[in-house]
């Protein structure tokens, strides 16, 4: 084959290649919203309470102890798995269970978890338990959102002051 | 056994028995359906480019060239980029709004690079499979190479990460949710990119990941994946590079490449246009929890990388030095493709300096240093085995001349040629005619040149040689070094007592058969004019 017939199915190649990259760097689009939908997302840290409470030693049971171990309390370590739930107008719209992590299951927790939710006026109530020994939520909320296409609204809650954040 | 044929005294019984198996292997071996439709793709490539510019042997290399650009695209870039949360998509958007003749061209340069890069790794690793040249000797380089792969996507990650548009919060956020779901990391990094919550601190962090420690751990994965890999090549042959920085160029004057809107911690943006090179695995966390998603993607890759066990290729016996003819030239160190020979101080007390030593685990039993060797040459030991510096256990050089002798003995016809072919390419078994003889070998590497002027003596009238596609070597140099050697410009040298227009090269993939046999014929037809024109001789 005479070599300057080759340019041309060069260029061929080439414009077929570059269409491929150009193509999908950036499509096919990827749509993860449908216009009228908004995004809920709970997102805070938390330790849950203690399993066991703590017991008050003894004077029997102190003085069994080695001398820099006297301690007062006796405080197992394990903590309780938190439980949040979101409710949007009275629907059940997320639950997590998140267990407490650590070898002796004794770190606080990380939640983070998003739903999709059409946009609008909604209700939206949340419920928190956060201890084993209590049945039924510990911590609860409710509030009226409106919710504008495409909007992120992030349920936060603050451990010290026990109350849920929602904006 | 043929009667009077050199070295006939040396082989022993189970040798025999051993060559013969060999033998049928070659016979059997059939094209499967992948292998044949990417050897037509690659044949199209080569009609195109020609086979020294064909892009699907050069896949390596282009993927260095593009990473160069990359490199120096990437360099300008970071010269106007601000690495902070409020600087960045502001000076990513000046470079390619207002300094779009360069800035702009220079990150359409960089991201059209990036994913050519990935298009090319990903044609490397499918080449490799499909020519089934993943197993056996060249484990290490498939098992090193797929978690390269993901090195050049996480890269390419925290790069879309710094653009800090819509997109780069997408990915951010998401890459977040999938190191938070990993059990060694405390604490959660997704609530990072929740309002409020940034600081320019890890976007710093990521600056540096980006610019340096990532490109740092790319380059050492690449060194170790070449490790065992001698003359390895970095640069794509200049005119595939002028073509591609062109094909790229006209791609980022064309459709430059652009930022989603700004990052809006508030808003979920509702479509993306990802760039499915990188980002391909990002939806799936949409349907998936990241603990799956890290199942199936460490799964794949575990999969992929234990590929040359499932099931293990047989290979045959490494290459054995013989020191009692070996010099210690060194030449077949230097041949060695895969480096698995080495020049050491003599050890046994001869009076030459160096010794060879082969390392059993890296030898691909290709027989290429078999014919390097100066020793292997025909005509030595007329009259008993012929032994050489190096050889191959399961197929010595002893047993290619006493097959070459009786091959060429077994010839009837008035043009007599002798055809070499090599175990990787068409399978030659078929060419054999009372006039054609045919002798396959582990690869043509292997033929030393006074093989050729030997089969001329012994009766050759014509040497037909073939092997794999040119640019396409199974043992990577095997066509090199033949095609060096036969034209005097690597050791050792075809003599000039051998007859140049008796001999020919032509290279043919196993699914070249019909090319191979018109090529065959015309070169039967040239012989036979030769002897035609050539005076008439008394011996």
């Amino acid at each position: 084959m005479i070599k300057i017939l080759r340019y041309p199915l060069q260029a061929l190649n080439y414009t077929l290649f570059m269409l491929l990259i150009w193509y999908f760097s950036t499509a096919p689009p990827y749509r993860q919203l449908q216009p009228d939908q908004a995004v809920i997302t709970v997102a805070f840290s938390h330790a849950g309470k203690r399993v066991e409470e703590c017991r008050k030693l003894s004077q029997q049971e102190l003085a069994r102890l080695p001398p820099n171990m006297r301690a007062p309390l006796d405080c197992p370590r394990e903590r309780s798995p938190v439980t949040v739930k979101l409710l949007l107008d009275g629907k059940p719209l997320l639950e997590e269970v998140a267990r407490a992590p650590g070898l002796y299951s004794d770190l606080g927790v990380d939640i983070y978890r998003s739903a999709k939710v059409s946009a609008g006026k909604h209700t939206l109530a949340v419920q928190m338990n956060d201890n084993v020994r209590v049945k039924g939520p510990t911590y609860t909320d409710e509030e009226a959102v409106t919710l504008k296409p495409t909007q992120l609204l992030v349920v936060n809650f603050n451990s010290e002051t026990g109350k849920f954040i929602i904006k | 056994m043929l009667s009077g044929t050199p070295g006939s005294r040396g082989l022993a019984n189970n040798d025999t028995r051993h060559y013969a198996a060999r033998e049928i292997d070659t016979v059997n071996k059939r094209v499967n359906p992948i292998k044949r439709s990417y050897l037509l793709l690659e044949r199209w490539f080569s009609f195109s480019f020609g086979p020294d510019w064909n892009p699907l042997y050069h896949l390596g290399t282009l993927t260095f060239f593009f990473f160069w650009i990359v490199l120096v695209s990437g360099l300008y870039l970071f010269i106007f980029f601000n690495t902070s949360i409020h600087g960045a998509y502001t000076s990513v958007e000046y470079m390619t709004r207002q300094q779009w003749y360069a800035g702009g061209i220079m990150r359409s340069l960089h991201r059209y690079a990036s994913d050519a890069a990935v298009v090319t790794i990903l044609l490397h690793m499918f080449r490799e499979f499909a020519l089934d040249r993943y197993r056996g000797f060249r484990w290490w380089s498939w098992f090193t190479g797929v978690p390269t792969l993901w090195f050049v996507i996480t890269l390419g990650i925290t790069g879309y990460w710094l653009v800090w548009d819509e997109l780069g919060l997408y990915v951010a956020t998401l890459s977040a949710r999938l190191m938070d779901s990993l059990p060694v990391m405390s604490g959660s990094m997704a609530r990072d990119f929740l309002a409020g919550r940034l600081t320019d601190r890890l976007f710093t962090l990521m600056g540096f990941l980006h610019l340096l420690g990532q490109p740092i751990l790319l380059i050492f994965a690449l060194w170790i994946h070449v490790k065992r890999l001698s003359h390895v090549g970095i640069s794509a042959p200049r005119g595939l590079a002028v073509g591609s920085f062109l094909a790229l160029l006209t791609t980022s004057l064309l459709a430059p490449a652009t930022s989603h809107g700004p990052a809006d911690l508030s808003r979920v943006p509702a479509v993306l246009n990802l760039d499915w090179f990188y980002l391909n695995v990002y939806p799936l966390l949409d349907k998936w929890p990241p603990d799956q998603v890290w199942i199936l993607t460490t799964g794949i890759t575990l999969l992929l990388m234990l590929m040359p066990w499932l099931p293990p290729k047989k290979t045959g016996s490494a290459a054995e030095v013989h020191l009692d003819q070996c010099n210690g030239c060194g030449q077949c160190a230097e041949d060695c493709p895969f480096d698995a020979i080495s020049v050491q101080a003599r050890t046994d007390g001869e009076r030459w300096e160096n010794e060879v030593v082969v390392n059993p685990v890296l030898c691909a039993a290709c027989g290429i240093c078999v014919g390097s060797c100066h020793s292997s040459n025909p005509f030595r030991h007329a009259r008993k085995t012929l032994e050489t510096g190096i050889d191959m256990p399961d197929f010595p050089i002893d047993e290619v001349r006493t097959r070459t002798h009786a091959a060429l003995a077994g010839l009837k016809g008035d043009t007599r040629i002798i055809l070499f072919g090599c175990d990787n390419a068409v399978d030659i078994k078929e060419f054999q005619s009372q006039d054609v003889a045919v002798l396959s070998l582990y690869c043509t590497g292997m033929i030393p040149p006074t093989l050729v002027e030997y089969a001329q003596r012994h009766g050759a009238d014509g040497v037909f040689i073939t092997g794999c596609r040119t640019g396409d070597c199974y043992y990577r140099l095997g066509n090199a070094w033949l095609d060096q050697r036969l034209e005097g410009g690597r050791k050792p040298v075809l003599r000039q007592r051998a007859k140049r227009d008796r001999i020919t090269v032509y290279r043919a993939a196993e699914t070249d058969t019909a090319r191979l046999r018109r090529k065959l014929a015309e070169f039967q037809h040239d012989i036979a004019t030769l002897k035609q024109e050539e005076p008439v001789s008394n011996d």
